[in-house]
Parts: structure tokens; C-alpha cells; sequence
């Protein structure tokens, strides 16, 4: 339940997957609004530090889901799934796992590095101190570059991912997307296979 | 500007207690002498500084540009006063952007709320060269009762200086953004020079 079966996600990998993507999608979309210039100074400030606290709330859960991934054992590829395709979703897979460690640690750089030497007050309950980074406007503008060109390839990546699993979900009618989805997928993997269990009971009855 | 206006009492506060008891501060002036009307000149200074979370540099800044008076009553130090006007538009921070901040709609308001004033009630002598002085500040349109304390720190017959130091709470002044990152509590810390008119 908890865990990963051969053929199907547990509720552990499950929850953290659509967390994080929540979050990844929450973040890019408060990191559009808060940069622009005509929004008031008020709820820009208030907004950037909701943008770092779940930002940390996003770091913290990607590094658990990396852990994860690297410990428990994952289910295997669908069949129905050719090697080029394969490697393709392997390749993004863990590009975006690494992303959704980087692109949080870069934000931190960016606060960490910032003249401005803004506390990061994690939901106003405590303090996450800077990195051991020097503090100069060169690096701020270093820092913010990477994490928004990050956080584009993250979110171009998330839509080719998420445009894959619905391809596969919708045109070629697998499991790829409804096994992400718990309930939906190590079932239906397995009622297939069950499926075709039941056939050859059935044929060999007859 | 509150601070200035409350230094500016305090001043006067400050004389009236020299008065009373000289031996306090050899340069202490007596109250007939200090009696008068000032005009606040420099080299005065108004800076603040508000803590932050953590410990840290905190906010700290000064504005460049204020003006005011005070009156120092002869007969009744109690019946001095004292008024100020603080230009938002002239805070200096460490760096543009923060001014930019403190200037804007998120804290003073300076295209809407030109000035901050201050204008005081009342002086209560608190020492020999000590003095509490009371009165409106008016910031963003809100005006609250405020109290600062006033420091007698030089005079000669055409002026006098005192040091004003006050805790304004920000929050009532609709100024409360960024907590509680940074503090509600703003420290003035003000050297105040008045020359006679």
C-alpha cells in the first residue's frame, strides 16, 4: 500500500509526486506574478516570502522523493512501452527529479546572496538561515538567472512529462498515467495480465 | 519627523531641568536664558532602525529632508512646544532598493502622504537635563499619541541640541508590512540642533 509494488506506485511515491507537482506548479506561477513591476510592494513582499517557504517546503519533499527513489525499488517500465520511449521517460524522470532539488537550492542562493539579506522566516515559525554564500548584488543577479532559467527547464520539462502521460493515457490507452494515480494503476497494469489470467483459465477449463 | 518634534521637546524639557538644578551640566543654560523661539537647523540628524527576525542588520536609515521648531517657555517649561515635518520622499536606506520600498504605497506613501508632522501636547521635565514630551504624529493620513524622550546635549546663546530617542509601533499606521520579519517597533534616534530665530 505504502510502498511500490512490482507493477504499481505505493501511496508513498503517489503522494509525494502530486505534491510536488502541486507545489512546482504553485511556485512557478507565484514567481510570474511576484516579478512584476505593477503589483503593489505590499503583497509582493508578503508574496516572495510565501514563494520561500514553500519553496523550502519543496526542497525538503524533493530530496525526500530522491531518497525515496533511489531506495525503494521502483516498478518497472509498462510493456507496452518501446526501449527509445524508455529511455526517454528515464532520462526525464530523473532530470526532473534533480530539478526539483535545484531549482529550490538555487531560490535559497538567491535570498542567501541578496543585499537586501532578507530573513527566510519559514511560515513565520522559524528562521532558515542563509547558505555560506557571499552577499553581492553580482551574485544575487548570478543566482536569480540560474533559478529562473531552472525553473523554465522544469516547467518545459513538467509539460512535455505531463503531455506524455495524457498521450499515453488517451491515445494509446495504457496504464502510464492511471498508475500515478493509485487506485487506477497498479490495478489496471495488473487487470490486464489478470485479464488475460482469467482467458487462459477460461480456455483451459474449456 | 516624530522624533525631531520630540527631541524639540525634549530640548526644551532638557532646559527647564538645567535650570533647576545648574549643577547638572555645566552648559546647562538657565530657563530665562534658553527662553525662546528655535528653528530646527542642521547639524541635525533623524535616523531609525527597525530589528529583524533572527538578529541581523535589521532596517536602518535617515531622512535627509525635515524642518520644525520649538518654543521654550521661560515661565513654564511645561508650556513649551514643539513641531515637526518629515519629508518621506528623503529617507536614505543602504540601498535603492529598500528607499524604493520605504517610499512606496507599502510603508509611507510618500506620492499620497507628502509629510509626516508631529506636533506636541505636552512636556514633562524628567530630570536635570531630561524631558518626556507627548503629541500627535501624524503618518499616512493616521494621527496617534507618541511619546519621546529628550537629552539636553549642548547649548549657547543661539542654539541648543538635544538627542530624542522614541519607540514608534508601526502597525497603526498602516505600516505594517514585512512583519513579523522585521519588527512593528521603530527606533528614532535623533540629534536635534535649534538656532534661535
Amino acid at each position: 500500500m505504502l510502498r511500490n509494488s512490482e507493477t504499481g506506485f505505493g501511496l508513498v511515491t503517489i503522494v509525494l509526486h502530486w505534491t510536488i507537482a502541486l507545489l512546482i506548479f504553485a511556485l512557478v506561477l507565484s514567481g510570474f506574478v511576484m516579478q512584476r513591476v505593477e503589483i503593489d510592494p505590499a503583497p509582493q513582499f508578503t508574496l516572495y516570502q510565501w514563494h520561500k517557504s514553500f519553496g523550502f517546503t519543496a526542497l525538503g519533499l524533493a530530496l525526500l522523493r530522491a531518497t525515496w527513489w533511489l531506495v525503494e525499488h521502483n516498478p518497472s517500465p509498462l510493456p507496452s512501452l518501446c526501449p527509445l520511449e524508455r529511455r526517454a521517460s528515464r532520462v526525464t524522470h530523473d532530470t526532473l527529479t534533480v530539478l526539483a532539488i535545484a531549482v529550490p537550492l538555487a531560490g535559497w542562493a538567491v535570498a542567501s546572496t541578496s543585499t537586501l539579506d532578507i530573513p527566510s522566516f519559514y511560515f513565520n515559525v522559524m528562521v532558515i538561515p542563509h547558505l555560506p554564500l557571499a552577499k553581492s548584488e553580482a551574485s544575487e543577479d548570478f543566482w536569480t538567472s540560474v533559478h529562473a532559467l531552472l525553473a523554465y527547464v522544469t516547467l518545459a520539462l513538467a509539460a512535455i512529462h505531463a503531455a506524455a502521460a495524457l498521450y499515453h493515457h488517451f491515445m494509446r490507452r495504457d496504464a502510464v498515467l492511471t498508475r500515478m494515480l493509485g487506485s487506477g494503476a497498479p490495478s489496471s497494469g495488473m487487470g490486464v495480465r489478470g485479464a488475460q489470467k482469467r482467458n487462459d483459465t477460461v480456455v483451459g477449463r474449456k | 519627523m516624530m522624533v525631531t518634534i520630540n527631541s524639540a521637546l525634549k530640548a526644551t524639557v532638557c532646559v527647564a531641568c538645567v535650570f533647576a538644578t545648574p549643577a547638572a551640566n555645566a552648559q546647562a543654560p538657565a530657563l530665562t536664558d534658553a527662553a525662546g523661539s528655535y528653528r530646527i537647523t542642521s547639524p541635525s540628524s533623524i535616523q531609525f532602525s527597525i530589528g529583524q527576525v533572527g538578529g541581523g542588520g535589521g532596517i536602518a536609515g535617515n531622512f535627509a529632508k525635515f524642518s520644525g521648531g520649538f518654543r521654550i517657555d521661560g515661565a513654564n517649561i511645561e508650556r513649551s512646544s514643539v513641531e515637526f515635518t518629515l519629508y518621506p520622499e528623503s529617507v536614505r536606506a543602504r540601498e535603492r532598493r529598500i528607499e524604493d520600498f520605504l517610499r512606496s504605497s507599502a510603508v509611507f506613501d510618500a506620492a499620497n502622504f507628502q509629510t509626516v508632522t508631529f506636533r506636541s501636547t505636552s512636556v514633562r521635565q524628567t530630570g536635570p537635563d531630561t524631558a518626556t514630551v507627548e503629541g500627535a504624529l501624524t503618518a499616512r493620513g493616521k494621527t496617534r499619541k507618541e511619546r519621546f524622550a529628550v537629552t539636553l546635549t549642548d547649548w549657547d546663546r543661539r542654539s541648543i541640541s538635544f538627542t530624542i530617542r522614541g519607540s514608534i509601533r508601526r502597525s497603526p499606521y498602516g505600516m505594517d508590512v514585512g512583519t513579523p520579519i522585521y519588527s512593528n517597533v521603530v527606533q528614532f534616534d535623533m540629534k536635534i540642533t535649534g538656532r534661535r530665530r
